[in-house]
């Protein structure tokens, strides 16, 4: 049966008592597995706590839907500027994803490159360890450097060190507007060097990605500064070929929804890894790749540092883990494929590592009743 | 500000431990002459001094290893230091530890401007990482005041800030990946040249632990291109919360300037009669500087500008030039050596929800009526990261304490108010003890349980952070032998 507590209390209480190990849902759009019996839902935890648009912070209850998080940031024209992916698409999910299941899975999305990821607009944090304790660190101040970051340890831990109660973020202005230029034709190598001119230049781009539709810069700011950096980037990048550049928003919005989603691998087979590593060794992992024989298709992101693969063959872990001994870099496995068996989710890390993780796993949750065997 | 007292089973092996550090080490890195480790005795928090048993300085990664090993097999407590510029008291030793300072490891590793990346050792200053990047046209973006003295190390341990993380964070949001060497030797590298690390994120939590959970001897940075340039207008108010409201009107309107500098009327005043920079006089000044191209620019001040005119400023000066633009930053910029010409100062760094700056302020200006001593306000108000001088004489007996207790009753109202202790300058020993002004004690256990996962001895730089009587059993068996 389904835990719902109603407030911090209440879920302190149900993970104090609980038998078994738990599962923990925000809005079970994300769900990577664990092996917890017990699911522990936080829809019960939600709620704006505080929103200052003069202070850039937001205070809401973790289990708050984030669309609605979005809709009340908006009618402030602010928004989370580390763009929030919705995977619900990717994995073939139904639910309402939550502040809390973002927070969790440190969920970033293309602007990444330029405003930080999610754990970057993460000012503070209370959740609940495997003892039932509430624990708050950080507070909802933009610089606080009192005593451990424990906020960031937080995002990205997957419920697996606690379950998130409340979350304080940074939030920025909505631009005035935005455009996005595009390049077509453009091989990987090429792309991530149309991608690398883009980024390294003065005009602060904040998406560079390349996919189903092209190669894509993204510019967003006041008119009169987008029209002058969208000016200078066409120049800039017309040695790549004809730059077509799309200034309707709600058009540069779509395709950047579509990057930030994954949406080229939506209703499609197959395994889907994440790919992180130094965007100038991306053209030549990929090669690697198909080099080892296998054929993904593949969306570049984060100006090549991210790479999303929809694996063609089956029970190809070995290899997409493997290439990257050479090049550095992790891959994570986001929705696995029918013979995946049971590789683990997340990169296996170097034992002094992977020794400092599980006693951190200890310390927060000795009794591993949290998302137990998630993270390893 | 009590620390503990030294242990006598390690000043008994003192001639021991120091021979063994010299064997792993170059002639020269192990300092041990009373006269040398004086200067080591303290960092910019000069109140507190106590000459370390002994100094080392390392010049690789495998040396700082063999010194970690060493001391951890004595039970020994290191105490690792950057440049040596913790306002905080982070770098201060005891009687019975090692300092290890990165200072001989500064070399650049790596830069490659396509990934924009570069891997520094961290003995190297904030500066010389934009220095090296600089003529190509980038930059590190972290840029804390002391940033001329100042080592990535320091900065890593403290996660410092700077006037223009507004824009572009704080170390934390810099920081890619570390080599980093635990207290009983082993070599770690976290995080790498890419955007972000796999499984925990160990990264976020060891920049900012204040030096205890290892020291960092590698570091992967950020760096970014530069902008095409910058601009700075000054404006001031008749009352500080009107010059508040301007600020949070700035905000909402969708301008995210770099910096948002604040000053009150007494800072002001002590900055113009020291650097005659020509500030107007008023109760409230702020500097708001913006960047891009010169129509960018041009842009955004105008729309500061129709904002600032709804508030009645008494002055809106724009910079036509670069020289007028050093002149708004002047003052500024000059704004402690002004308060240090008046008198002796202590600067806190508490921040506080820009909402309550107002009423922040006000109560200060009650408190230093008290107190009976003399405050001056700047401020990043931005971020709300306040910068709180308050003046005194080291000379007149008690006046220290006075001031301390001025400036704990300063901290805890930034806390009551919703924010935080420290903003940049990290807890140390100097806001140790009021650690449980913001904390709950299963909020410092949760903390000290992260150091009992990287250190369990509780040696690498043991008496700061948390309260002496919170980590008390967990420092009780310094000076025993480990089996090697």
């Amino acid at each position: 049966m389904m835990l719902e507590p109603a407030s911090e209390a209440e879920l302190a209480e149900a993970i104090q008592s609980t038998p078994s190990a738990l599962h923990i849902v925000g809005g079970a759009s994300r769900g990577l597995g664990g092996s917890g019996s017990r699911p522990l839902s936080t829809r019960g935890l939600g709620g704006v706590k505080l929103y200052e648009p003069g202070a850039l912070t937001l205070v809401v209850g973790a289990g708050m839907p984030l669309a609605e998080v979005e809709a009340q940031l908006a009618a402030e024209r602010q928004r989370l500027a580390f763009e929030p992916a919705d995977w619900r698409g990717l994995l073939g999910t139904s639910g309402l994803p939550t502040v809390g299941g973002m927070v969790a899975g440190n969920i970033s999305g293309p602007r990444r490159v330029q405003a930080g990821a999610c754990r970057d607009a993460l000012l503070g944090v209370r959740f609940v360890d495997g003892q039932g304790q509430v624990i708050k660190n950080g507070g909802r101040v933009m610089k606080n450097v009192t005593g451990y970051d424990l906020v960031k340890l937080m995002a990205g831990s997957w419920g697996t060190l606690g379950v998130l109660t409340e979350v304080s973020l940074k939030v920025l202005p909505a631009p005035e507007t935005v455009a996005t230029l595009g390049l077509s034709g453009l091989s990987e190598a090429r792309a991530v060097e149309a991608m690398t001119d883009a980024l390294t230049s003065p005009y602060d781009v904040t998406g560079a990605a390349h996919g189903a539709e092209g190669t894509l810069i993204r510019v967003e700011g006041f008119a009169p500064s987008v029209a002058y950096r969208t000016e200078h980037l066409r120049q800039r990048l017309s040695r790549f070929g004809d730059v077509v550049v799309t200034d309707a928003a709600d058009r540069s919005a779509a395709l950047w929804k579509d990057i930030r989603d994954v949406a080229a691998f939506h209703g499609k087979p197959g395994a889907v890894w994440r790919v992180s590593l130094r965007p100038s060794a991306a053209a030549g992992y990929l090669a690697d790749l198909r080099q080892g024989g296998t054929s993904p298709e593949v969306v570049m992101d984060w100006g090549g540092g991210l790479l999303w693969l929809r694996m063609s063959g089956d029970a190809e872990a070995g290899l997409v883990r493997g290439a990257l001994a050479k090049t550095g870099g992790h891959a994570t496995l986001i929705r696995r494929g029918a013979a995946d068996g049971d590789i683990p989710i997340f990169h296996p890390e170097p034992a002094p590592v992977a020794h400092l993780s599980a006693g951190l796993r200890r310390k927060f949750d000795p009794r591993g009743v949290l998302n137990p065997g998630l993270m390893g | 500000m009590q620390m503990p007292d030294p242990s006598p089973r390690i000043l008994a092996k003192r001639e021991r431990v120091i021979a063994r550090l010299a064997e792993v080490l170059p002639k020269g890195a192990v300092i041990s002459d009373p006269d040398e480790t004086r200067a080591y005795e303290c960092d910019a928090l000069s109140a507190y001094r106590c000459p370390p048993m002994a100094a080392v300085l390392p010049a690789t990664t495998e040396e700082v290893s063999a010194v970690l090993t060493i001391c951890h097999q004595e039970g020994v407590p290191v105490v690792p230091r950057g440049s040596g510029t913790s306002l905080a008291g982070g770098a201060l030793p005891t009687a019975d530890s090692v300092i290890l300072g990165v200072a001989r490891m500064n070399a650049v590793l790596e830069v490659d401007y396509d990934d924009r990346l570069i891997k520094v050792q961290t003995g190297r200053t904030n500066l010389s990482v934009t220095g090296a990047v600089e003529t190509d046209g980038f930059f590190y973006a972290p840029d804390p005041s002391s940033q001329l003295a100042c080592a990535i190390a320091g900065n890593i341990a403290m996660n410092s800030g700077g006037a223009h993380c507004l824009k572009y964070g704080v170390t934390t949001n810099n920081l890619l990946g570390v080599t980093m060497v635990q207290m009983d030797g082993t070599i770690l590298h976290i995080g790498g040249p890419y955007m972000d690390a796999p499984g925990l994120d160990l990264l976020g939590v060891i920049c900012g632990s204040e030096g205890q959970l290892g020291v960092v001897t590698e570091a992967w940075l950020r760096i970014l291109p530069k902008p095409e340039g910058a601009l700075p207008v000054l404006m001031g108010f008749d009352a500080n919360e009107v010059a508040g409201a301007c600020v949070a009107d700035i905000i909402k309107a969708g301008i995210l300037p770099v910096a948002i500098e604040f000053m009150d009327r007494p800072c002001i005043e002590a900055c113009e009669a020291f650097a005659k920079a020509g500030y107007p006089a008023c109760e409230a000044l702020l500097i708001v500087e913006v960047e891009g191209s010169p129509e960018e620019i041009q842009d955004q001040l105008r729309r500061i500008k129709d904002i600032a005119l709804r508030h009645n400023p008494v002055e809106f000066r724009e910079a036509a030039d670069e020289d007028q633009a050093k002149r708004i930053w002047l003052g500024r910029k000059s704004a402690f050596g002004a308060m240090g010409q008046i008198n002796d100062y202590m600067c806190l760094d508490g921040t506080i929800p820009v909402s309550a700056l107002p009423f922040v302020l006000r109560r200060i200006g009650e408190l230093s009526k008290d107190y009976g001593l003399a405050v001056g306000n700047v401020f990043h108000a931005g971020d709300g990261n306040m910068h709180p001088l308050i003046l005194y004489n080291a000379n007149k007996p008690g006046d220290l304490e006075r001031c301390e207790a001025f400036g704990a009753d300063i901290l805890k109202l930034c806390v009551e108010v919703g924010g935080c202790l420290t903003g940049e300058h990290g807890v140390g020993i100097e806001k140790r003890d009021l650690m449980t002004v913001q904390y709950a004690p299963q909020d410092l256990e949760a903390q000290m349980s992260v150091k009992d996962v990287f250190d369990p001895q509780w040696l690498l730089n043991p008496a700061k952070v948390f309260p002496l009587a919170n980590s008390a059993s967990r420092r009780f068996d310094q000076g025993k032998e480990v089996a090697a």
